[in-house]
């Protein structure tokens, strides 16, 4: 069972939960099975086709899924998934 | 228009982190409750990992963002929002910033003018997408509100 921890920001739509537990074999699948229990998160995480979207990281642990093997990365149980806003910006 | 309560230990870190990284843009995050009033308590700087142009941008690492989630998990506190400065420019979120900013968070803007603070404002989404300033409240003074609003004006 992986722990899918939910960035502060998208706690709203968690019903205030810091993190979520997914029984899907991969990251693809644990983040449809977190969309699919709060769909309010839906719109934030994913684009209109259905990617992870463009400010938005997924990493297993400390690496980015791309750099493993995206959606398809295997999780087991224990496994971290962590969803990482991208921050930036700058005065001009 | 929402409140930011600031506490004298966490301005001072912010503000202490925008003069010495002048003429760059310093950046980090801030903690604290958002129960009936937003309070900040502490705010911890961290690394601008933009390469280039940091005068003008700043970018933190997907690594110190995680830290920074972890940080409050394990604190009991609440991560309120990002800090970063604008050298010689006014504390007003740019097109870049709202490109890129998240529902919930605070986003104080410390305008640096030559080494020196000049405002201190904080900003937040509202429901259309668009950045509405809050009133800053210095938590040692109740009556100090967006003190350095002035003399930015002037």
């Amino acid at each position: 069972m992986a722990k899918i921890i939910i960035p502060t920001p998208l706690r709203k739509f968690t019903d205030n939960q810091s993190s979520f537990q997914a029984t899907s074999g991969n990251v693809g699948e644990a983040l449809n099975e977190l969309t699919t229990a709060y769909p309010g998160v839906k719109g934030h995480l994913f684009d209109d086709n259905g990617q992870v979207r463009q400010f938005i990281k997924v990493f297993v642990g400390e690496d980015d899924i791309k750099d493993l093997d995206n959606n398809a990365t295997l999780v087991e149980s224990g496994t971290i998934i962590s969803i990482v806003p991208a921050i930036a910006g700058g005065c001009i | 228009m929402s409140k930011l309560i600031l506490t004298e230990d966490a301005r001072k870190v912010i503000i202490k982190d925008a003069e010495s990284t002048y003429p760059h843009e310093c950046c980090g995050f801030f903690y604290g409750s958002d129960d009936d009033k937003r309070t900040v308590t502490e705010a911890i700087p961290v690394v601008n990992t933009k390469e280039e142009n940091r005068e003008r941008r700043f970018e933190i690492s997907a690594i110190d963002y995680m830290k920074a989630e972890q940080y409050a998990d394990e604190n009991g506190l609440t991560l309120l929002g990002v800090y970063h400065s604008h050298p010689e420019h006014a504390a007003i979120p740019s097109e870049h910033d709202l490109r890129q900013a998240l529902p919930y968070f605070s986003y104080i803007i410390v305008s640096v003018k030559k080494a020196k603070t000049a405002a201190v404002l904080s900003w937040k989404l509202n429901d259309q997408g668009r950045f509405e300033q809050e009133t800053v409240i210095n938590q040692n003074n109740p009556f100090d509100v967006d003190v350095f609003l002035s003399s930015f004006n002037q």
